[in-house]
């Protein structure tokens, strides 16, 4: 049964990875401006 | 730079089918530009149109048609920039930033243009625009005021920018919506993680205490992190409610939230059976998905908020006993200074006119659709727009003692009026948390007294009813049918304000009208043009283009209908308030055209006199918006007591309520007749909606017990105003109000279901047979019953 162990690890962690992943991508402002980037990739780069 | 070169030419044949290249107006008077075949309204557009093309932008033009439908923004003329070097930040590594509020922003190719034309700039390090909360971030490093020059360089294409206050910066930052979002985040992440351990205790394998106990302490240590994180926006609230005297939905929602976990490690270190953690997180998810939707279709409301600040912090003009002039903020200027104000530019300061002759758009302030005229000893007001001449103003008062910040208040100290509504849930929480109490209490009592359990398995029991009342789908049943309504009411371009306004629209019993701009659409018409001959049309609409007055540009658009070939006159001359004049022609008031007629105006009206034949009359009026007749008719027709109140003349305002049909109806009244009309209305017992425009609606917009407002209103009246609604029709206040009681009749299902729920499982609570599994089931089943049902709210039309 200690399989059990492993696979409790491996849920929790990836579960955990995925809250930190999110909340980082949330601190660094990724879901400030959700209209802009959804029609900013329609438009050329700025040249340079 | 590039430098423009460009010279005027003042075509004497017709011009009225050219189009500005750059902001695509009508073009009158043209700015050639050579060497291409571009025209252009003015210097500012021809100079914005050269930036663009200079840096090889011009796909902007068709970018912005195609996504707005719009051409470019027409540069302010004699635009008084203000510094934006005091609003700069300096961070610890030299860097320094800015934020500035982007006006006139309307699409994606806007973000692109402003970014593309920064980028040219290489001092700059980041520069970028956030189209939702309409805001320019610049970093760079060197000096504080190479953020002028970055800022002129937006403005010279045509938007204005206003600095962000650093203090006001944090407050425009939401807070709210990224806690929610996190807190969001931990209660998926734990509940997700706790049912997997739940779903292997339900499953019926046989498993021994061992293995159950490891998966009870291993849910414990997910979920009490995670509730006591997640929790909070509740427990703040509950308790918060609860130091106030009052309950709220957060109250129950805190106390079942904090007994399940107390129980269920009790139980867990008692190596019971049954635990319920996930029960726990599972209903802390759900509310707050309800919770966090609820707060984004809020948040664009929070962008009116904004628009009040630019009003008030344009740069005045002051003129220096030195002769020199410097931009200052509207607050810096001492009182006695003197102010210029250009054609076309916003007054800041309430003041007296020293030189100069003009007109003055008031509609802001005064609601009034005819400009005023204004001479030396005139008294004009912050918030009115002067039209044709520059003015010197001697300032009287400024900042917190004008007219607008007087407005300001009295919005204010309506809305304290307006006292504390409280919304469906809570009237329902007010009674719910007692009752519930009272239940538990009765459980404890019922087992120990008259079972005769020992009071551990009574007070389990009473627990257990606590639990399984907790109000999830209760919680949900308001929310849910807020979101989808207001959702439903954004595509038809409605947008609600404020978080109780449908609730409140769902009991209005009287509405009550402004005229202009309301019912009205606030534009000028010519009446009867087919009755003018056709000469005398194009002659003095041709001489009407040389002036912006709104009642020469209603002419020249009325006759530019009739297809009237329109020519030039280079030699016209205006006078300020009087008319228009060339050689024998004459176009403007009675007394500029030499009539002597004495009987008062039916409205506003231009007279055009040509030699010696008699002058003619032209009439304006303000046209009804189309569907105005239609949606007054189901209004009265559904019961309610529809009321007129205008600041406008008895004449026009008899006529409009006559062609609608309005009983009751009162002109010439000012902001606080409009006050006081509403408070005899709520002292006789009805709810009133209140809908109008303008800054001199907005107290009333304030005092009502709900109010909706046209989208082309004034940037504070949105502010006062619950509802916001786009289009040139009425038909969005008929809409809303419909949505508004579906939506309450559709809370009040929910909440039926909700406690249809409960009256099903505190039985089986009270007998002592709910366990963690079924309250899962109930718990969820009701939550997504109450959803579905909510969806109801769309379906159907008007």
């Amino acid at each position: 049964m200690t399989v059990i162990l492993y696979m409790v690890a491996a849920s929790v962690g990836i579960g955990t990875g995925g809250l930190i992943l999110f909340l980082w991508a949330l601190k660094h402002g990724q879901f400030d401006d959700l209209e802009g980037a959804a029609t900013r990739i329609l438009y050329d780069d700025p040249p340079p | 730079m590039t430098t423009v070169d460009f010279a005027f030419d003042a075509p004497a044949t017709s011009s009225t089918d050219k189009l500005c290249a750059h902001c695509g107006e009508q073009l009158r008077v043209s700015a050639k530009d050579k060497g291409s075949e571009a025209q252009f309204c003015c210097n500012g557009c021809a100079a914005a149109y050269h930036v663009i093309r200079g840096l090889g932008l011009d796909r902007y033009y068709s970018l912005r048609r195609a996504a707005s439908g719009e051409q470019g923004l027409r540069p302010a003329d004699n635009a008084a920039v203000v510094d934006v070097a005091a609003y700069t930040q300096v961070a610890t590594d030299g860097k320094i930033s800015l934020d500035l509020m982007v006006d006139g922003l309307s699409c994606a190719a806007c973000v692109w243009l402003i970014e593309s034309v920064l980028a040219h700039d290489r001092g700059l390090l980041i520069g970028r625009v956030s189209i939702g909360s309409r805001r320019l971030h610049l970093e760079w490093k060197g000096e504080a005021a190479d953020g002028n020059r970055f800022a002129a360089s937006v403005e010279r294409l045509g938007y204005r920018l206003v600095p962000f206050d650093p203090a006001s910066l944090a407050r425009a930052e939401d807070q709210t919506g990224r806690r929610l979002l996190r807190a969001l985040a931990v209660a998926g992440f734990a509940s997700a993680n706790v049912m997997l351990f739940s779903v292997s205790l339900w499953s019926g394998v046989e498993m021994g205490p061992m293995t159950r106990n490891l998966l009870h302490w291993l849910s414990a240590l997910i979920a009490l992190p995670a509730i006591a994180y997640a929790g909070q926006p509740f427990f703040g609230s509950a308790l918060s409610a609860l130091r106030s005297g009052r309950s709220n939905m957060d109250l129950p929602i805190s106390i079942g939230v904090i007994l399940v976990s107390a129980m269920s490690i009790v139980e867990t270190v008692n190596g019971a059976t049954h635990a319920y953690f996930d029960g726990a997180v599972m209903l802390l998810f759900f509310l707050l998905i309800g919770r966090f939707l609820d707060h984004r279709a809020r948040g664009h409301a929070q962008s009116a908020v904004q628009g009040l600040l630019a009003l008030r912090s344009r740069a005045v003009m002051l003129l220096k006993p030195d002769g020199s002039v410097v931009a200052c903020r509207p607050e810096m200027a001492p009182p006695g200074a003197q102010i210029l104000v250009a054609a076309g530019e916003r007054i800041g300061i309430d003041g007296i006119v020293e030189h100069g002759e003009s007109e003055l758009d008031t509609s802001l302030v005064t609601g009034e659709s005819v400009p005023v005229c204004a001479v030396p000893g005139h008294q004009v007001f912050a918030g009115t727009v002067n039209l044709t001449q520059p003015l010197t103003i001697r300032a009287v008062s400024v900042g917190d003692n004008t007219l607008l910040a007087e407005i300001a208040r009295l919005v204010e100290a309506a809305e304290s009026r307006r006292g504390r509504f409280v919304v469906l849930a809570d009237r329902i929480a007010k009674y719910y948390a007692p009752a519930v109490g009272m239940g538990a209490l009765f459980t404890f009592i019922f087992w120990w007294a008259f079972l005769h359990a020992s009071w551990q398995s009574a007070l389990t029991n009473a627990v257990a009813v606590l639990i399984v009342t907790c109000p999830c789908a209760l919680g949900l049943a308001v929310p849910a049918v807020q979101i989808i309504a207001s959702g439903s009411l954004m595509r038809r371009g409605i947008l609600i304000k404020n978080p109780t306004a449908l609730d409140r629209l769902a009991e209005i019993d009287a509405v009550v009208f402004d005229k202009t701009g309301s019912l009205t659409e606030g534009v000028l018409e010519l009446n009867h043009p087919e009755q003018f001959e056709m000469d005398w049309l194009t002659l003095a609409g041709s001489l009407a283009q040389s002036s912006r007055h709104p009642l020469a540009v209603a002419l020249v658009r009325a006759a530019s209908q009739r297809n009237a070939k329109l020519s030039h006159f280079a030699d016209a001359t205006e006078e300020a308030g009087q008319g228009i004049a060339c050689g024998q022609m004459r176009l403007g008031s009675r007394k500029f055209c030499h009539v002597t007629r004495t009987e008062l105006p039916a409205g506003p009206e231009l007279w055009f006199a040509r030699g010696d034949a008699p002058p003619i009359c032209f009439t304006f009026s303000d046209r009804l918006r189309s569907d105005a007749p239609d949606v007054l008719d189901w209004l009265v027709r559904d019961g309610l007591n529809v009321v007129l109140r205008s600041g406008d003349s008895s004449e026009v305002v008899k006529e409009v309520s006559e062609s609608l049909g309005i009983k009751d109806w009162r002109s010439s009244q000012t902001p606080t007749d409009k006050v006081a009309t509403l408070e005899a209305l709520r002292i006789g017992g009805q709810h009133v909606l209140m809908v109008g425009d303008g800054l001199n609606d907005a107290p009333a917009l304030a005092a009502a017990h709900v109010s909706i407002s046209p989208s082309n209103a004034a940037d504070i009246s949105q502010n006062a105003a619950d509802i916001v609604f786009q289009g040139m029709g009425l038909t969005p206040i008929r809409y809303a109000i419909i949505c508004a009681r579906r939506a309450r009749r559709i809370s009040r299902e929910n909440i039926a279901l909700a406690l249809l729920y409960n009256l099903l499982v505190v039985p089986l609570a009270i007998a002592g047979l709910v366990t963690p599994l079924i309250a899962a089931i109930a718990m969820s089943s009701s939550s997504l019953v109450v959803v579905l049902n909510s969806f109801r709210v769309s379906g159907g039309t008007a």
